[in-house]
């Protein structure tokens, strides 16, 4: 671990104390942590041609930072490290610097957009092989990307995905030094995850300025993070339904979301959250007719939920379509570095609310919901653990609320340093880096939805499957298109 | 299935009788702004501190432009007059561009469609949506109008699959570069006539990405658009009477 500098998650700590390798060495270290449990949590560049690297041990909440200088060109992780693969194609895409021997070195997200969809996709020949092309523009109201299938009749052999039709150019902006857009932008990286975000971001300029953050405005960020969960995780159960065309869950679930969104905007006003978490706590508090209003809402939308939902697993020709479809193994989720509900589904237990606890999850613990089947049944199911948990914690935290500010006023950030913060958002992992310049200025800000992790694990699901079966298996993961894009 | 039943009675009605009954939005969520220009002391303060330019000095005057508002809320916090005051007014559509910008005088609703459109689409709608960037927000308060509770379909409003069956486009996101010939090939495969709804500030004006090179600062600088439908996102219930509105319905 000599290669490595350890922090903990929102911690900080003087940028040149992390580690700067030789490339090889880099590269050598990473391979070997990864292969002994690690995961990679983010691998970016930024300027002036340096890789940094963070590397997460669920075992025992620990971050490792590593870094290393590149001139043009490095040899790929890739190869040895799948994980590494989208990474790898992002570094080489925003900042030319080449990783040779990357077996699938294409765009990401397109910033030129005169080459937009343009790539070679991977091509299966024979006489009985079609193409399927899917998107840009999809059949619902849903995000935009394009999926390209290889089929054998109604089999699929192979999906590629290509996204980059959201990308609206966040991360360029924030390293242009854009102040008063900054918190919004966090708000709309993903804009279901609007919590998730803005606190993830929230924590690391909280870690930067050495700020304090009030014990209530903790509780009331764990509140709302557990709402958008709790909306988003009914959402999915009952779309999931949809897709099998058993309509009694899927209509009363779509509308006890709103239920949940409607606490959310109880606490600010705004169904996702928008204008609730700012560096230093949150911008409003809750006074005792909101908490006994929010307390009433969650019994009863928990009665709608649980009635609601259970039907599933009383149905016979619900769980035919669940059971054994988009099977994802727990190897391929190891290999690709996978988080949240999917890995959960496959028995991984990878929670940053419990392996990496920060604000009010490091006095309120909540065990990690797993399953092992890895297919859409456990993708489902885990949903509902989740819901019932989050249910449990949030009429826990109704009830010890404790007094005191909710607010605190940050400082200017530190110079020189390096921060990371995690956060369980209701997709998985978020991280966000920052690294600050000799003025305290933001010189590097890295952002990685989960999504960015997780959207090459439905690829692998969708093999050997019907084509028909894609939706439900998108849909068991429901995958972020803007997070991905930025 | 006797179980389905059972649940069904159990979660009873649920569909709001809007828009004969006003719906109740929570006590602090924010709707249309309202501008009281004679208590404006001058001092600039909401214009410099809001993040998406929405708000323009004229003369000793403010406007704002609820087309690239994002309703924070950071200019009544930073206003020690009131000048500007959200109120909880949830409709918030426009038909014309121009009609977005706030001045002290009386909002114009937007009006509904001429007679002849009227004739065609009054009794039925369908709506393809398209995805144009964006962070997902609008899509998701759009998409909770086709669940029993807003029940979109019993205005004869509905969003489907294909171009090829819609009456119009309904567009959220600012237009990123890599979406504009989508959403051109898009709006070429539905036949005419057709209309253009823009919702949400990122398909008016960009919003919060408005001046990025990656997009093209909303809509209707790809497509002509008949309804403007402000928000970050639209409430429901702002997107639901916006439709209506055009469609002449409950006014």
């Amino acid at each position: 671990m000599e290669n490595m500098l350890k922090i903990y998650n929102c911690g900080v700590n003087d940028f040149k104390n992390v580690p700067c390798l030789d490339i090889l060495k880099f590269r050598q270290t990473i391979i070997e942590q990864v292969n002994s449990g690690l995961r990679i949590a983010t691998l970016f560049a930024m300027p002036a041609d340096k890789l940094v690297c963070v590397l997460a041990d669920d075992t025992n909440g620990s971050l490792y930072l590593l870094s290393s200088k590149v001139s043009k060109s490095y040899p790929s992780l890739t190869p040895a490290c799948p994980q590494a693969h989208l990474f790898e194609r992002e570094i080489a895409e925003q900042f030319s610097i080449i990783p040779q021997g990357h077996p699938w070195l294409k765009p990401v997200r397109f910033p030129d957009s005169s080459l937009i969809g343009i790539t070679d996709f991977f091509k299966v020949a024979g006489s009985e092989i079609h193409e399927v092309a899917v998107g840009p523009v999809h059949a619902g109201i849903i995000e935009s990307g394009h999926f390209r299938f290889q089929c054998n009749g109604e089999n699929v052999f192979h999906l590629e995905i290509s996204l980059g039709y959201q990308h609206r150019g966040i991360e360029k902006a924030i390293r242009s030094g854009e102040q008063k857009r900054l918190i919004h932008y966090m708000e709309t990286l993903a804009g279901d995850t609007t919590i998730g975000h803005s606190l993830a971001y929230s924590q690391v300029m909280e870690s930067l300025s050495n700020c304090y953050v009030p014990a209530r405005a903790n509780i009331i960020r764990a509140i709302a993070l557990e709402l958008e969960r709790l909306a988003n995780h009914t959402g999915d159960l009952g779309a999931l339904a949809g897709d099998v065309g058993y309509l009694p869950t899927s209509s009363f679930c779509g509308r006890i979301r709103g239920d949940f969104l409607n606490m959310t905007a109880v606490l600010c006003g705004n169904r996702f959250g928008r204008g609730l978490v700012s560096p230093g706590g949150v911008n409003y508090d809750i006074d005792n007719s909101n908490i006994s209003d929010l307390k009433q809402r969650i019994k009863a939308a928990f009665k709608d939920v649980s009635n609601a939902v259970n039907l599933l697993w009383e149905t016979p020709s619900v769980l035919d379509r669940f059971d054994d479809t988009g099977v994802l193994t727990q190897k391929d989720c190891i290999d690709l570095g996978v988080v949240g509900v999917p890995a959960k589904a496959c028995g991984l237990e990878r929670d940053a609310r419990f392996n990496f606890a920060s604000g009010a999850y490091q006095f309120s613990q909540i065990p990690i919901s797993t399953w092992d089947t890895g297919d859409v049944f456990a993708r489902a199911y885990i949903r509902w653990l989740e819901i019932q948990k989050s249910v449990n914690f949030i009429e826990n935290e109704l009830e010890n609320l404790p007094d005191g500010q909710t607010l605190s006023n940050p400082s200017a950030l530190a110079a020189n340093k390096i921060a990371v913060s995690l956060v369980e958002g209701w997709r998985g992992e978020i991280c966000h880096t920052a690294i600050t310049g000799n003025n305290g200025q933001l010189l590097h800000y890295k952002i990685v939805d989960p999504s960015f992790h997780n959207w090459p694990a439905i690829a692998i699901a969708l093999r050997n499957q019907q084509i028909s079966d894609f939706p439900l298996c998108n849909k068991s993961f429901n995958l972020s298109y803007c997070g991905h894009d930025l | 299935m006797l179980k389905a039943f059972v649940a069904r009675i159990k979660q009873g009605y649920r569909t709001y009788p809007f828009p004969k009954k006003k719906p109740s939005l929570p006590e602090r969520f924010k709707g249309r702004p309202v501008i009281s220009d004679s208590k404006c002391n001058d001092c600039k303060k909401c214009i410099s501190i809001c993040p998406t330019d929405a708000i323009i000095a004229n003369g000793n005057k403010i406007e704002l432009d609820m087309g690239r508002c994002i309703f924070c809320g950071k200019c009544e916090q930073v206003c020690q007059n009131k000048t500007i005051i959200f109120s909880r007014e949830y409709s918030l559509a426009a038909g014309k561009r121009e009609d977005l910008l706030l001045k002290s005088q009386e909002f114009k609703s937007a009006e509904s469609l001429k007679a002849d459109m009227l004739k065609i689409f009054g009794r039925s709608l369908k709506l393809r949506q398209v995805s144009a960037g964006g962070c997902n927000a609008c899509e998701a308060d759009t998409n909770v109008l086709s669940t029993l509770a807003y029940d979109l379909g019993r205005f004869g409003v509905q969003f489907v699959a294909s171009p090829r069956h819609a009456d119009g486009l309904f567009i959220t996101g600012p237009v990123t570069t890599n979406m504009k010939l989508a959403l051109k090939k898009t709006y070429d495969a539905v036949p005419s006539p057709k209309i253009v709804i823009a919702a949400g500030a990122c398909a008016i004006s960009g919003g919060i990405y408005s001046g990025h090179p990656e997009q093209t600062n909303g809509a209707d600088n790809s497509v002509p658009v008949d309804l403007y439908i402000p928000g970050c996102p639209p409430n429901p219930y702002t997107i639901l009477d916006g439709i209506l509105r055009l469609l002449g319905v409950g006014s």
